[in-house]
């Protein structure tokens, strides 16, 4: 994985040392607060609701042991013993003091990361598939474009002061497990249908919030040298005509919508035409020193399959389960791709204590060349382990509470972190996820209902990515109460669709049951190996809007 | 407004002429409509500036480009990043004069102006008060180097690492 040479590294400690002085000089008025307040933002401090918020950038989610590490030691040091990992593949703090926050800076850039760009109005982390570098279906790795990309936008002069944020993601597969099209910017990498050359397709004017939209095709094939000279362009019609009269209408998914993706995409060629596209690339030479951080491990040569795995699965069940259902298939033959679910049964999704950070970071050392991912589904990815090796490893996920055998199941929730922390919420997320997680809690009847994924989000900016969950959760505030809209067939993948409203708003604790009645209708009308959101693309929304508007009793009718 | 380059604060040698008024002096900044006539009515010496909002478009002012000294552009907030994008479109479109920023820009933006192509800043009393010529040097010293090539006057991180690479290469 990348590593921050003694340029990387003098940029950041500068970062640092500026941060400091913009502090020092808020205190001492030379910047008032209005001026410090993007400032900060840039640095990735928050002002939330009880606290300070500090969020880390993981780049693409890629971090090594070293990192987690570091990462367990500033939770402990200067939070309550945890982080919160979120669905842009970042880390939070919820409870840093303000006073601390450039000595956790310092901390972090002793192990090559930062803070940089995790909020405000400019190009964000870049975010990537959470098994890259191990998934069969790649055309290419997407992180070496990914991390060309974080330089690139690494304080870009023209563009530190957006209309609005800008979130840009990489996927290397056809199958897209970075919800590209939910980004301002999605990039797939492909292989050109005629001449084979690897180059881009780029989406742009995806994005949630208040008004969700599905990122449309900007450009069908880019060749790989031109991509900084085109994103230059695509970041500068958004910079320069981007609206900037109001907030909610700032993300460049409105301008596209509103003059259109033809008139957008004419915009950006005139200008890409007017550039020298040699002039803004980075060099063969520096293309192929950031390939070279991404090269393989040292994979051994196995056989495809492991007769030691298919032993311990055999003897041990509920290894057999936690096999079947968070492990994804490996390039290499032997290997496989662990997912280490952070959503324990009534557990806070996303959270991880300091000491399960640690325990992570030793189960990658000793399986997965020491490195992690974080994935967007906020859970921990061990890309690289032997088959072998699966039930060792398993059993020390078991010792440090981090084996549930959930990956894409219903109790595998993505919650933003709601009322419960955030300025912005008008509900609660995390109960919501923890009631439905105790409602479901049975492995049994998981299995049982199979592939199906809930996105709970605490106000319309989703950033629980309601809109593209399977089942979607919003939470608003309505006279004083506390209610949900739920949505129905959403999808974050290259399928991508906007979920649709089933009807009213519903109570706190009418959730669960709502959720029960709609996987009735499923369970009721599935074909053979038809997944949740399968049958719902087949059978359309009416007959899970008639459950879900069911009352209890007629549901107890119609179950019986 | 007081006035500001890299050097620190400086007397500003342009006269603001507003529509309608005779525009005389040896350095005339006129707002985009009074322009042509100026230009048209200058004498020799007389340097001519053009003032413009953040919004206007470059083909606005490219027919004047080879013909003018000053291109200011105004930021209504410091926040409001378009005049650095219409900068960097003036300088690759090969204009050779000075670019200024007008309004409450901020010394922590200095940085992100001169890369852009801006010269100066004219900034109001109450920011030059709050923030002296010292925190707009020190702010422009804050960066050794950034990853955009052919952004500021420096070598990119990208340039200097090709750099490092050809002495590498040359030592061994």
């Amino acid at each position: 994985m990348y590593r921050y040479d003694q340029f990387d590294e003098a940029f950041v400690r500068e970062r640092v040392a500026q941060f400091r002085g913009q502090v020092a000089r808020r205190i001492d008025g030379s910047l008032t607060e209005d001026e410090f307040k993007p400032l900060r933002l840039k640095n990735g401090v928050y002002l939330q609701l009880h606290a300070y918020m500090l969020r880390i950038a993981i780049p693409y989610g890629t971090l090594s042991s070293v990192q987690l590490r570091q990462l367990a030691l500033i939770g402990e040091r200067y939070d309550r013993g945890y982080g919160h990992f979120t669905t842009r593949q970042n880390l939070q703090f919820n409870w840093p003091k303000l006073r601390d926050i450039p000595d956790i800076l310092d901390l972090l850039a002793d192990v090559g990361m930062h803070c940089i760009q995790t909020s405000g109005n400019c190009i964000r982390n870049t975010t990537a598939d959470h098994f890259a570098g191990a998934a069969a279906d790649e055309v290419e790795d997407p992180r070496p474009t990914a991390e060309l990309i974080r330089q690139w936008s690494t304080m870009h002069p023209e563009f530190d002061y957006l209309p609005r944020k800008f979130k840009i993601a990489v996927t290397g597969a056809p199958r897209d497990r970075a919800a590209i099209r939910a980004h301002d910017i999605g990039i797939q990498v492909v292989r050109h249908p005629v001449s084979g050359e690897v180059g881009y397709r780029l989406f742009v004017g995806g994005g949630l919030g208040r008004t969700p939209m599905i990122g449309k095709l900007v450009r069908d094939f880019l060749p790989k040298a031109h991509l900084l000279a085109y994103l230059q362009s695509l970041m500068r019609v958004y910079n320069l005509e981007g609206r900037r009269d109001n907030k909610y209408k700032a993300r460049v998914k409105i301008l596209v919508h509103e003059i259109g993706i033809e008139e957008f995409r004419g915009r950006v060629e005139a200008e890409f035409a007017a550039l020298d596209p040699a002039a803004i690339a980075a060099d063969p030479e520096e293309v192929a020193r950031i390939e070279a951080y991404f090269a393989p491990p040292a994979f051994v040569t196995l056989p495809e399959t492991s007769q030691r795995l298919v032993a311990d699965r055999a003897r041990d069940p509920a290894f057999d389960r936690w096999v079947e259902t968070n492990t994804f298939p490996h390039r290499e033959p032997g290997y496989a791709a662990v997912t280490v679910s952070l959503k324990p049964v009534g557990g806070v999704p996303g959270d991880a204590t300091s000491d399960q950070m640690r325990a992570v970071a030793d189960l990658a050392d000793a399986h997965s060349f020491g490195e992690i991912r974080v994935s967007h589904h906020q859970n921990l990815i061990l890309p690289h382990v032997r088959q072998d090796a699966l039930h060792g490893l398993w059993t020390g996920l078991v010792a440090a509470g981090l084996a549930e055998a959930n990956a894409g199941l219903i109790t595998d929730i993505i919650a933003c972190p709601g009322l419960d922390y955030c300025a912005l919420a008008t509900a609660r997320s995390i109960p919501i996820a923890q009631a439905i997680s105790r409602r479901f809690a049975s492995a049994e009847r998981q299995r049982e209902i199979g592939e199906l994924g809930i996105k709970i989000s605490g106000c319309i900016n989703a950033c629980g990515h309601h809109h593209v969950g399977h089942i979607g959760i919003l939470g608003l505030e309505k006279s004083g109460q506390e209610s949900y809209q739920v949505t129905l067939g959403g999808d974050a993948t290259e399928n991508a669709a906007i979920g649709q409203l089933l009807g009213p708003g519903i109570a706190a604790t009418e959730v669960p049951d709502a959720i029960e009645r709609l996987v009735a209708v499923y369970l009721a009308h599935r074909r053979e190996g038809e997944t949740f959101a399968e049958a719902v693309r087949r059978l359309g929304i009416e007959p899970f809007k008639a459950g879900f508007l069911a009352t209890p009793a007629e549901s107890a009718n119609a179950a019986a | 407004m007081p006035l500001l380059d890299a050097a620190g604060f400086r007397a500003d040698p342009w006269h603001r002429v507003a529509a309608g008024e005779p525009a005389t002096g040896e350095a005339v900044l006129v707002g985009l409509a009074e322009l042509p006539a100026v230009i048209a009515g200058r004498s020799n010496a007389q340097r001519v500036g053009v003032e413009v909002a953040n919004t206007v478009r470059l083909p606005e002012l490219s027919p004047f480009l080879g013909q003018i000294d000053l291109v200011a552009i105004a930021f209504p907030a410091f926040a409001d990043g378009r005049a650095f994008s219409l900068a960097r479109q003036l300088r690759e479109a090969g204009f050779k004069g000075a670019v200024r920023a007008v309004g409450p820009v901020i010394a922590d933006q200095f940085t992100h102006l001169v890369a852009c192509g801006f010269d100066e800043v004219e900034v109001p009393d109450a920011i030059a008060a709050r923030q002296p010529e010292a925190q707009w040097r020190s702010a422009l010293a804050s960066y050794g180097a950034t990853y955009q090539t052919g952004y500021g006057a420096g070598a990119s991180i990208l340039e200097r690492r090709r750099a490092l690479r050809a002495g590498q290469g040359a030592a061994s």
